[in-house]
């Protein structure tokens, strides 16, 4: 329970494991926490711009399909009024066809009338001239009353 | 328990003495065998257990403390660097919670003085009688496992931080700023007398009050691990002695246990004052 050299003993000691301490133990491995601090903010900021990043994303996400849903819908209702109009074409154009179809086979009626008229005018003065021929038979010349036949299915 | 010729009063006085190397009274250099020689060698003697235990200590200390500094990486850390960084940090805490002027030295000054201080307190924990057995058979004559229950060890740390609190004061202030703080305070110039007094004993107080308090703290718990251990010494096979032998394990262990508290305690108490101590130092104005 003296003092003795002891104390000095451990003066020394102390002093150089302090001086160690301070010189291999304190700063590496302060050094290393701070960095370590650092990076770990570093992290959480990313992951923070991250979440952020992708809200953004999201956000554009939802207007970009409203926009598209938008447009599609005009595509739409752009398509439905242009078949619409093409229908309407198609009928008028149709009906024209129709028309000009009724036209031509009326006229084409009004041909046939006419020629089956004149063939039955051919016919009713051919009879009548076989008829004329039957009565006079022997008088009546063809040739020499050619003209008076031809004024006389002009005539009928 | 070492000896069964020996008194309660011989347990104790053996289990307090150091083993001191120094000149013996026949002129030689060697090993004290009693008190009193012991005492007989002055000043320039050395207490052999302190210093070995306390160097071996701290060379542990420093060697795992280093071994982590020297893996220490920014990565995921292992459980070593988990620990030492967990000690780090509460040690920084620490010391940027009470020193606020900028000081690399305070750092791993309060780094030591807890990992050392608590390392040679945690010796109490050992059984009493285990390692003083083992020296007697190897032939020592005393061994104290615990170096800061030795005066010399905890006024060797103290005297040491005592001198850096004085070249700080003097670097931070100037001579005539620390002698002024001496001489000046507190009742000015007229009262120069009472003002050296007052301040030279708040001076002193600082080193001696540290060392004390951390020996007799260390002390007091070793005397009570050795009266506990006296009581299951009565090696006579009675009942009552039995009896005494349960209450020893008993006692022991609660005590170890309170122990624990006290000793991690006393290591930060020495941490802390260092620290304030050292602030006082940076401080312009007292």
């Amino acid at each position: 329970m003296n003092i003795n050299a002891t104390l000095l003993a451990q003066t020394i000691m102390f002093i150089l494991f302090v001086w160690f301490c301070m010189k291999f133990v304190w700063p590496p491995i302060m050094q290393a926490l701070t960095e370590r601090k650092k990076q770990i903010a570093d992290g959480l900021a990313a992951g923070e711009r991250g979440r952020h990043d992708l809200e953004l994303a999201s956000r554009r996400a939802t207007e970009s399909m409203h926009e598209a849903k938008q447009k599609a819908g005009e595509v739409i209702a752009q398509a439905e009024k242009r078949a619409a109009q093409v229908i309407e074409e198609a009928k008028g154009l149709a009906k024209e066809e129709g028309d000009r179809i009724l036209a031509g086979a009326r006229a084409e009626i009004e041909q046939e009338i006419n020629r089956a008229r004149e063939q039955l005018r051919q016919q009713v003065a051919e009879l009548a001239i076989a008829g004329a021929e039957k009565i006079l038979r022997r008088e009546v010349d063809a040739k020499a009353h050619a003209e008076l036949l031809a004024s006389l299915k002009n005539e009928i | 328990m070492s000896g069964e010729t020996l008194t309660s009063a011989e347990y104790i006085k053996h289990h307090l003495q150091n083993l001191t190397f120094g000149r013996l009274p026949d002129g030689t250099l060697g090993l004290a065998h009693s008190a009193e020689q012991a005492k007989e060698m002055g000043f320039w003697a050395i207490n052999l257990d302190t210093t070995i235990i306390a160097f071996i200590l701290g060379v542990v200390f420093l060697f795992f403390f280093a071994r982590a500094a020297q893996k220490a990486s920014v990565g995921v850390p292992g459980g070593l660097q988990n620990f030492v960084e967990w000690v780090i940090e509460f040690v920084d805490n620490t010391v940027r919670g009470s020193f606020t002027a900028k000081n690399e030295v305070v750092a791993p000054l309060a780094l030591t003085i807890f990992a050392w201080i608590l390392l040679m307190n945690l010796m109490d924990l050992l059984p009493i009688d285990y390692i003083p057995q083992i020296a007697h058979a190897v032939g020592l004559p005393f061994i104290r496992v615990v170096p800061t229950a030795d005066p010399n060890a905890t006024f060797g740390m103290s005297v040491a931080v005592f001198f850096l609190v004085v070249f700080y004061s003097i670097k931070i202030k100037g001579l005539g700023g620390f002698v002024g703080e001496l001489t000046l305070q507190p009742f000015g110039k007229l009262g120069l007398p009472a003002n050296i007094f007052l301040e030279g004993v708040n001076l002193i107080a600082k080193p001696v009050s540290l060392a004390l308090r951390l020996f007799g703290n260390m002390y007091a718990g070793e005397m009570i691990f050795i009266l506990i251990a006296l009581m299951g010494a009565s090696a006579s096979v009675t009942l009552g002695s039995s009896v005494l032998f349960g209450s020893q394990i008993v006692l022991s262990l609660g005590w170890a246990i309170f122990h624990i508290l006290i000793v991690t305690l006393q290591a930060f108490i020495f941490m802390t004052l260092t620290i304030v101590y050292m602030d006082m130092a940076h401080q312009e104005h007292h």
